[in-house]
């Protein structure tokens, strides 16, 4: 039996407003039975300096990533994940985090890789939650292993790969890394470590779209109409458009990929997760630098 | 990367930090990332002539968290040497309890130090805490760029 939806008039305008919950419908469903909340972090150690109580966690680089290949878990491990996270198949997941829930969009995503119905995010996250002096606890919860089923990760409807983008070319793509990374201005920095990549700039014919744009300053997603403004009027992309969004490493475009796809109701998006890491560092694939998405050339 | 099943060398390591590598060693995973949570808890707060002044920090973009690091070696009256004393300072929010974690072993480890012996500081110290596999190679990265800093800091106050 699904946990029922928010009701709350602003999410109610959104193309799927059962995807987003608030701090306030969190607060009065705590402990209501098929409910799992989750905390997904960039810091892997906030979730034990406090969390909303009854919250699990689940890390993006040590449990949703293969510690080998660079890519998600197997339906197996998925499973033996979700088991031991105490979450079933049927249960309504409601995921929050830290950083404007740059990673809890991005575990929001991996879940639906592996097609697991009922998972939402809580508008606002981890930062709302504490502003608001909600209910917080270091205790963690001795939740029962399930029997979670394997399901295979299905990738193709959600997720795109190098080939996909070249193959895409010419067709909408969405950049939302800042305008520095964007342009190519910002690669090099005194004494960085080797990380990121070996070339700047952007993907030819990508749209800048930070996205931040997308986020109030109390990190709740925009209402429809601002977002319509920015993706659909200043941007010109339709709702039919196959787009694919883009950023670094993939987190900060799971959270537009989720405004896109749940929230504007567009019905193709991809997000492309190898990102600037792998396009930056991938050998003659085209590149655009400066402020102009640029041209595709044939 | 890792340090394997081995425990990392602390030979070449000044006294406190030689110890605390050794203490995360002697633990299971899941108590390293508890015990880093002490050090971020016991991170000293800033001077007031800091913390009223966070443009004489500088940022460590590395850090996915925004944390600011500044080192001060000798007493500021004459050029220092490299038998000057270091002290660092570390501005780092609570909702970065890794990245406090990072400076927080830093701190413990290094502050006190004569200059030259900071600087004979190995830089894959992070690499032996342990940490790798509970944190990620990634997030580790963040404190090499912490320690990196740190070290280029030093070096241009001690340079005639």
């Amino acid at each position: 039996m699904p946990v029922p939806t928010d009701p709350d008039v602003k999410l109610a305008e959104y193309a799927h407003p059962e995807r987003l919950v608030t701090t306030a419908w969190l607060a009065e469903h705590l402990g209501t039975p098929g409910l799992v909340v989750v905390e997904s972090d960039e810091d892997v150690l906030l979730y034990e300096t406090g969390h909303v109580p009854g919250a699990v966690k689940v890390d993006w680089h040590t449990e949703l990533n293969d510690q080998v290949t660079r890519d998600y878990l197997d339906g197996e491990a998925f499973a033996r994940l979700m088991s031991a996270k105490g979450i079933g198949r049927d249960d309504t997941v409601v995921i929050y985090g830290d950083k404007n829930n740059w990673w809890a969009a991005y575990a929001l995503w991996v879940f639906s890789l592996f097609g697991h119905e009922d998972v939402r995010l809580l508008d606002g996250g981890r930062a709302k939650w504490f502003a608001e002096g909600r209910p917080t606890t270091t205790d963690k919860p001795a939740r029962e292993a399930t029997d979670y089923p394997v399901v295979e990760r299905v990738d193709a409807p959600l997720r795109a790969f190098k080939e996909d983008v070249l193959a895409h070319l010419g067709r909408p793509l969405v950049d939302v890394r800042s305008p520095q990374e964007y342009t190519g201005e910002k690669l090099h920095m005194p004494d960085y470590p080797q990380e990121g990549a070996l070339r700047g700039g952007h993907i030819p014919g990508a749209q800048s779209v930070p996205w931040a744009r997308a986020a109030d300053e109390d990190g709740t997603f925009k209402a429809r109409p601002a977002l319509e403004a920015i993706y659909q009027g200043e941007k010109g992309l339709k709702v039919t458009d196959d787009v694919i969004a883009y950023c670094r490493i993939g987190e900060r475009s799971s959270h537009t990929w989720f405004v896109l796809h749940h929230l504007l109701g567009f019905p193709t998006v991809r997000n492309y997760d190898g990102s600037w890491t792998e396009w930056g560092n991938a050998v003659r694939v085209p590149i655009v630098q400066g402020e102009a998405p640029g041209e595709v050339r044939a | 990367m890792t340090s394997g099943p081995g425990a990392a060398r602390t030979d070449d390591l000044p006294g406190a930090l030689a110890e605390i590598v050794a203490d995360f060693q002697e633990m299971g995973e899941n108590e390293r990332l508890q015990l880093l949570l002490e050090f971020s808890q016991e991170l000293p707060a800033l001077p007031a002539r800091l913390a009223d002044h966070p443009e004489l920090m500088e940022p460590v973009p590395e850090c996915q968290s925004p944390i600011f690091v500044t080192v001060e070696v000798g007493d500021g009256a004459a050029p220092a040497g490299p038998g000057d004393v270091v002290r660092l300072f570390f501005s780092a929010p609570a909702e970065a309890p890794t990245t406090r974690g990072f400076a927080g072993i830093l701190s413990q480890g290094l502050d006190g130090l004569p200059a030259d012996e900071l600087l004979a500081v190995p830089d894959d110290v992070p690499d032996r805490l342990g940490l790798t596999r509970a944190v990620s190679p990634l997030r580790l990265r963040g404190m090499t760029g912490m320690l990196m800093r740190i070290k280029r800091q030093v070096r241009e106050k001690t340079a005639s």
